[in-house]
């Protein structure tokens, strides 16, 4: 394609991606480096049902004056990115003075909202990928050789955990493992325990998550795959089976490596979305247990209703270099295939 | 009285006089305008021109409160509410845009400060002239001395215990928080029920609640007086952590993800012999739904006290609605006018005594108020209308769950919420 060609095929979507991507990313990096102005307080006389006190009030006017001086609020620099909800660098620093063993330095870090965040943020990737790939796979390999005529209702059905809204997905899971619901009940009579509770502990909390990512995101890896299977030629598979290669050896020596650059893309995809995670942990109202950066970001802007944008700019900053972090390797790969591809 | 004549005589002058049915509209629409022109304040009801669109918290007794609102507003008015139990975190937002998204709030003397704080709600005293006749005097809240939000009912957390178990077992119903936790084993090693305490501990804005009851009934406080100051980190925080993590042990053990309404639901179940939740859940407790063995089973009594203290640990709270600034004079009027109707309606209140405490003109008090009343009258505190109460709340909501899940101390704790608070709060500029 003709550089000229494809620049006026590709404009409209860059121009979209600047405006509502490029622009929002720049303006939450500004609000990261700013903090509210001084709020005055002064003391007035309050009636309420229960009677007068006087109370203190932030004084509007005088508020009013102030922001309008400075709207972006008071230049912080990079301070709250090093502030205790944050990468909490003199926390870090003191954690390191006063523990003795290791054990105990990451318990002290690991109880820092942003690395505790961080923490189940990189499980949570890394625990469902690798099965969200496997189990894509297998499911793809199955559905293609079904007979045509169950064919399409069996997609359907497998591309159903998709369809559902995650947050709709997650609550419906969320009753089913209730000690009363149909999965909680029968894993207290497998387990022979009438006290467990999916939702007590964070670490069952952890697993109920991860299964239910799992669960989410195989039908993506699927239907890449699916569709990728569609173009494995069939000369090398006609000739493996007169050489007389069984069904495993055709799979693993011309399926697979047909496959691999489609297995990377899943990766990066699945990697970029689960570094994301957030609607299950309000579903499955996992907030107690399990927090992610995600989440961090939700509830500094919803933080029992006052926000605090500079808190939440300075979090999404360090997710997207997080993401950025998380997609290197795979992207240095995918460009030294690129390369050799050449 | 007068009024009753006059009608009275309206309909003597139709059956002799005219007959049709049209004359009789024409002739009560004008003996009407004349009655609300003449010697009654201006009706609020019957909104015409302007939109109505309010945010509201999810509960029983808001829907009736609701409904009367949309009946006072008429048939022909544009109206729409939209119920949340995320109220509190959508207001800000939907308030700041201009015009703003909802014309009316219903607030708290939780939610009404950071509505205050960024001058969201408008002053309500000429509205109040020329409507508010027929409230009453403490239902306008008054900050330095404009009207800014009038309420209409009262509300606090408080026990409820189950009669049959309780007597059952001989066990006398808890004055304090340490016979809760001692009636909760004794039903435990009975055999009855597994978890027979309910609160609503959910991670979040419920939790922080928690501890603000129990702290505020250890005597403490949260702020230095007349600054932002943080003062929890003391004996009181750590006796009210330990109170909290004592209770959650005769609690259903998936409670950081129970609100007030799943605790209802456990108690419907028959899974709860005493919980502590608020006084408007009689609503829908003791409605005709659900299981009638439990409902007439169902007992309400004071707010415990705590750690030898006298107040009950418990806030109290009233409930009432503000008028966005935001919003042009005509909807803001519509809104007031529709509000202010239900907000004065002594028929719904007197209809639904039990549904919560009005504190509407004429409204005599159902048999489920006394706990509430009690608690004032044993000096419970109102929860702070503070400027930085809600950061702090925040902080509580989020950073006191590790200690209630076995996994850091008590000092370790408080210690995080403080932290917490200090970056918030220095963030926000209050510090």
């Amino acid at each position: 394609m003709p550089h000229k060609t494809f620049f006026w095929f590709f404009f409209p979507s860059g121009l979209a991606m600047l405006l509502f991507i490029g622009l929002p990313i720049i303006s939450s990096f500004f609000q990261s480096l700013h903090i509210e102005n001084e709020q005055i307080l002064m003391e007035v006389e309050n009636c309420d049902v229960f009677g007068c006190k006087t109370e203190v009030r932030v004084d509007l006017e005088a508020t009013k004056i102030i922001d309008e001086e400075n709207p972006l609020g008071r230049f912080n620099g990079l301070r709250t990115y090093a502030d205790r909800n944050h990468l909490a660098f003199n926390e870090i620093n003191d954690a390191w003075k006063v523990s003795s063993s290791y054990n105990q330095f990451f318990d002290i870090i690991f109880n820092l909202p942003f690395y505790k965040a961080l923490l189940f943020t990189l499980t949570f990737c890394f625990a469902v990928t690798p099965p969200v790939i496997v189990l894509g796979f297998i499911v793809a390999l199955s559905i293609n050789t079904i007979s045509q005529t169950i064919k399409g209702p069996t997609i359907f059905g497998t591309i159903l955990p998709m369809i559902v809204t995650p947050l709709i997905g997650s609550l419906v899971l969320f009753w089913m493992i209730d000690a009363k619901g149909i999965l909680g009940a029968t894993i207290q009579n497998i387990f022979d325990d009438p006290n467990l509770s999916l939702k007590s502990s964070s670490e069952l909390t952890w697993i109920t998550l991860i299964i239910y990512g799992i669960w989410h995101n195989t039908p993506f890896a699927f239907v890449v795959f699916y569709a990728a299977l569609q173009t494995v030629p069939l000369d090398p598979l006609e000739a493996a089976i007169i050489d007389g290669a069984s069904r495993y050896q055709r799979v693993r020596y011309i399926v697979i490596p047909h496959l691999y650059p489609v297995a990377t893309f899943i990766m990066l995809i699945c990697l970029m979305d689960n570094f994301r995670v957030f609607e299950p942990i309000i579903g499955f109202k996992a907030e107690g247990a399990a927090q992610s950066l995600s989440w961090l970001i939700y509830s500094d802007l919803r933080n029992e209703s006052i926000m605090l944008f500079g808190s939440a700019g300075a979090t999404s900053m360090l997710t997207i270099i997080g993401v950025g972090f998380l997609l290197t390797p795979v992207l240095i790969r995918t460009w030294k295939e690129f390369k050799t591809e050449r | 009285m007068q009024y009753d004549l006059l009608i009275e005589k309206v309909h003597f002058a139709r059956k002799k006089y005219l007959g049709g049915n049209t004359m009789k509209n024409i002739f009560y629409a004008i003996i009407f305008s004349l009655v609300s022109t003449g010697t009654f304040a201006a009706d609020p009801c019957n909104v015409s021109g302007g939109k109505i669109n309010i945010l509201a918290n999810e509960f029983t007794t808001y829907r009736i409160f609701m409904d009367e609102v949309k009946s006072c507003a008429g048939a022909d008015a544009d109206f729409s509410v939209t119920h949340s139990v995320d109220h509190n975190k959508l207001q800000v937002a939907a308030l700041s845009a201009n015009p703003a998204e909802f014309s009316a709030k219903l607030v708290t003397n939780g939610s009404i400060t950071t509505l205050m704080n960024d001058g969201l709600i408008r002053p309500l005293d000429d509205l109040v002239a020329k409507y508010g006749d027929n409230l009453n005097d403490n239902q306008k809240i008054t900050i330095d001395g404009k009207i800014y939000a009038i309420a209409f009912m009262a509300n606090a957390q408080h026990l409820w215990y189950r009669e049959s178990i309780l007597n059952e077992l001989g066990i006398a119903v808890p004055s304090t928080y340490e016979e809760v936790i001692e009636a909760g084993k004794k039903i435990q090693a009975s055999g009855k029920m597994a978890n027979p305490y309910g609160g609503a501990f959910q991670a979040g804005w419920n939790l922080g609640q928690e501890f603000v009851n129990m702290y505020l009934g250890h005597g403490g406080e949260f702020f230095k007086a007349g600054s932002a100051e943080l003062s929890i980190n003391n004996d009181q925080g750590l006796a009210t952590l330990n109170m909290l993590k004592n209770l959650t042990e005769v609690a259903n053990p998936d409670f950081l993800t129970q609100d007030t309404n799943a605790v209802k639901e456990e108690w419907e179940s028959g899974n709860l012999a005493l919980m502590h939740i608020w006084n408007s859940g009689a609503a829908s407790i003791l409605d005709d739904e659900g299981d009638q063995m439990i409902k007439a089973d169902t007992r309400l009594a004071p707010s415990p006290s705590v750690g030898g203290g006298s107040k009950p640990a418990t806030t109290l709270w009233w409930d009432g609605f503000g008028i966005a600034t935001n919003t042009s004079d005509a909807e803001a009027e519509a809104s007031f006018r529709a509000l202010l109707g239900a907000a004065t309606s002594t028929e719904m209140a007197n209809n639904n005594p039990n549904a919560t405490i009005w504190l509407i003109k004429g409204y005599t008090p159902g048999d489920t108020a006394g706990p509430v009343v009690d608690a004032a009258n044993r000096g419970a505190t109102p929860y702070p209308s503070l400027p930085h109460m809600s950061l702090l709340h925040g902080a509580l909501s989020t950073e006191i769950v590790e200690f209630l899940q076995g996994n850091e101390s008590a000092q370790k704790a408080l210690d995080d919420v403080e932290a917490a608070y200090i970056a918030k709060a220095t963030e926000q500029g209050f510090l």
